[in-house]
């Protein structure tokens, strides 16, 4: 971690584990599979509290299935290895208590759900949760502040969750939940290369926010970089075919960037790794 | 859902809903029980214990005639092969007199009513009450400015007996004749208790009427008549909710419902049905709508073994509109067919109607529509939307519309869609903290939420209520 680094550190915000406590996230020798077909391959990867990392990759390389595979997602099968958060092995729980236990993770195409009031539903899941129990005034003032942050017109708290949203209204209402459940890590699925300037200022803005005000943890699921310049990224990890081929601090970004994702991918080969 | 804090509030009552509300029962003692079966005796006995008009003695005698030559009905709808027909007691009256006030009704039966909310519903939001409690009305009340404007608002056997007897016998099973089917004509013969309301030219009521019925008695049959007249330029919103408790012994409902809007009157007629699931739902609800006059009706239907309720809409004068909202939730061991008609039979008459329905734990909903355009009927618009949800495997939904259509000009649609709760949504709920029950719940209150959200909110709270116990298996 370097000076500019530390500098937009708020108190709240620890430094990265080095030895001594285990890390907030710790993925072990992960293998998964959705059905019959291997998609990741023996995964390491260790979030400590408070820090940001980045996982990159070319398309279809997994990276959406980790994202989904720490959030539980019963689509894919963890074959082999173990996933443990906050100390506890969370390998065989369910998304709700993964949530609960303080995963999020931003959907890549946030589902629709017609009936049902944004404003209703964040209720619902706030008081899921004992350190959110307030009342609703109090969880009124909350979320007009956060709607502030976010640029949210407090008009949406009316309409049906996601439905009739665009993507990047989508995307607000994903980082309104992000700062509204306060997580302690944040797994952000922006893998979808299709999101417009705004959608990438949405996003920005709801990362910086959640920095700020949460101080939780990150993991940026992308191939796009240009979401990456306005965060302070500790680690980037990148994954092709299914397998880590390489880790490195943020210049990684900007070599990946100019160069693109060829090396690792004569890498993987070498590895062994392309299924 | 009109504001984010009501949806709060009613979230909140959702989470304290007991499941022994609705599945409780009193005993029997004191009341006076006719023999099983039905003979033309037992028919006259119960006009003369109501000592009613002779015309209304004529009427039930020619109704039993059509019964017994009725057969059953055949190759339609689900089975009622369960219910026998010899072993129904026609008519079960706890010994008590009709009251104003909910002090004097007898403490089990006010206790009943007091568990099902209706007195504090009453107290906050209601105009009037009207309570029945098996073959007869307990309860009986309606605020002072409401009567001093003309609105009659009675037990319909009371009315019988006062000025409105007229109208009364010129409206009486017109819209349904005993002949229309075998449990029309049953109803004819024996009906007993219901409501009357009248609400006079240009009267507009600001809150509801609200008539609860309720049937304790184990194998009884349930007959009730409500007959509303709503004049020309009137306002009525009409709330009916049905509950019993649970035998191992098959109950009966037949009741009937005639509606009368007038020339630019306007009635809504809300129906939340809760029968326990040995009841066979046999239920008529006919309305007769006059120029420019409305009919909206909003029906949630949860309860009940078999139900067949088809409300029924003659659009009969011109630029008559009709709206029809309905849910039904079929669970393990329900076969539900619901639908409605609605007959356009003048011009510019224009219907709508939007229908849920859901099935879970082998449950069968079926969904069933007849829309007609009479050759009368110029330029009429019709259009029927008709959604299902099956939340697993063993359940069956099936629509089954029907159209007849007599004019080139008339512009008439339907459409119909049938899904599950997809994984990925119960993954994204999930992954906010709900459990997979509660994400369940979740997607079907939003799916019964454009029901709910007509409903008066104790009523759809009421609904939420129902959805939460279906959901979590409590129920039957």
């Amino acid at each position: 971690m370097d000076e500019r680094d530390a500098s937009v550190c708020t108190s709240t915000r620890p430094k990265p584990t080095e030895g001594g406590d285990a890390p907030l996230l710790e993925v072990s020798g992960l293998d998964a599979s959705a059905g019959d077909k291997p998609i990741l391959h023996g995964i390491d990867l260790d979030v400590g509290e408070g820090e940001c990392h980045v996982l990159m990759g070319p398309n279809g390389a997994g990276k959406s299935t980790l994202g989904h595979v720490i959030m539980g997602d019963p689509t894919y099968q963890v074959t082999s290895g173990s996933i443990s958060f906050g100390g506890s092995d969370v390998t065989d729980e369910s998304p709700d208590k993964r949530s609960l236990a303080g995963i999020f993770l931003s959907f890549q195409a946030p589902v629709e759900v017609p009936g049902v009031s944004l404003y209703g539903f964040l209720r619902t899941i706030c008081q899921k949760r004992p350190e959110l129990k307030m009342t609703s005034r109090r969880f009124r003032e909350r979320v007009s502040d956060v709607c502030a942050k976010l640029d949210v017109d407090e008009g949406w708290l009316t309409r049906e969750l996601n439905v009739g949203f665009s993507g990047g209204e989508k995307k607000k209402v994903e980082m309104l939940q992000l700062l509204l459940l306060r997580p302690r890590l944040a797994i952000l699925d922006e893998t979808d290369s299709g999101l417009d300037v705004d959608a990438l200022a949405v996003v920005s803005a709801g990362i910086e926010a959640y920095r700020t005000d949460v101080g939780g943890s990150l993991l940026v699921i992308t191939h796009n970089t240009r979401i990456l310049e306005r965060i302070d990224v500790d680690r980037t990890h990148v994954m092709v075919a299914g397998s880590l081929v390489a880790e490195g601090g943020p210049e990684l970004v900007g070599q990946i960037d100019r160069e693109g994702f060829e090396r690792f991918e004569d890498v993987a080969s070498e590895k062994g790794g392309i299924a | 859902m009109s504001t984010p804090e009501a949806t709060t509030v009613a979230a909140r009552d959702i989470g304290e809903v007991d499941r022994s509300l609705y599945d409780f029962r009193k005993s029997e003692e004191g009341y006076e029980r006719f023999a099983d079966g039905l003979t033309p005796r037992i028919v006259e006995d119960i006009s003369r214990r109501k000592d009613e008009p002779s015309w209304m003695l004529d009427l039930r005698l020619r109704s039993l005639d059509i019964y017994q030559t009725l057969s059953m009905p055949s190759n339609w709808g689900p089975s009622i092969e369960g219910l026998d027909m010899d072993h129904i007691s026609t008519y079960v009256t706890p010994k008590v007199k009709q009251a104003d006030d909910w002090d004097e009704v007898p403490a089990d039966i006010k206790d009943t009513f007091e568990r099902l909310g209706i007195p504090e519903a009453e107290r906050t939001s209601l105009a009037g009450v009207g309570a029945q409690y098996d073959s007869e009305l307990v309860y009986h009340n309606m605020r002072d400015e409401v009567a001093e404007q003309g609105v009659v608002y009675s037990g319909i056997e009371e009315a019988l007996h006062g000025p409105y007897e007229d109208l009364i016998r010129e409206r009486f099973m017109h819209l349904v004749p005993p002949t229309d089917h075998k449990f029309a004509a049953l109803h004819g013969a024996v009906w007993s208790g219901g409501s009357f309301v009248y609400v006079p030219a240009g009267v507009s009521l600001d809150f509801p009427l609200q008539s609860y019925f309720r049937l304790n008695a184990a194998g009884a049959g349930q007959f009730e008549h409500t007959l509303i007249i709503v004049e020309p330029g009137a306002n009525l919103h009409f709330i009916e909710g049905c509950s019993a408790p649970k035998y191992n012994v098959a109950n009966l409902h037949a009741g009937c419902v005639e509606l009368y809007v007038g020339r630019g009157a306007r009635l809504r007629y809300s129906t939340i049905e809760n029968w326990s699931k040995n009841m066979y739902n046999l239920n008529t609800k006919r309305a007769r709508v006059e120029e420019g006059g409305s009919m909206e009706w909003v029906s949630g239907s949860f309860g009940s073994h078999v139900s067949y309720l088809y409300p029924t809409t003659i659009l009969a004068g011109a630029k008559s509109t009709c709206e029809f909202t309905s849910i039904t939730f079929a669970g393990h061991g329900q076969d539900l067919d619901t639908g409605c008609k609605v007959v356009l039979a003048a011009p510019d008459t224009h219907a709508s109607v939007s229908t849920k329905s859901l099935s879970k734990d082998g449950g069968v909903s079926t969904f069933r529509s007849s829309v007609v355009v009479t050759k009368t009927a110029e330029r009429a618009k019709a259009s029927v939307s008709c959604q299902s949800l099956m939340l697993d495997d063993r359940s069956r939904s099936d629509t089954i519309p029907a159209m007849d259509v007599r004019r080139r000009d008339a512009d008439v649609g339907h459409e119909a869609t049938i899904g599950r709760i997809s994984d990925d949504t119960l993954l994204y709920l999930m992954s906010r903290g709900m459990s997979e029950q509660e994400a369940r719940t979740c997607v079907v209150n939003g799916f019964a939420n454009p029901i709910s959200k007509e409903l008066p909110l104790e009523y759809a709270v009421e609904m939420n209520n129902l959805i939460k116990l279906e959901m979590e298996g409590a129920i039957g």
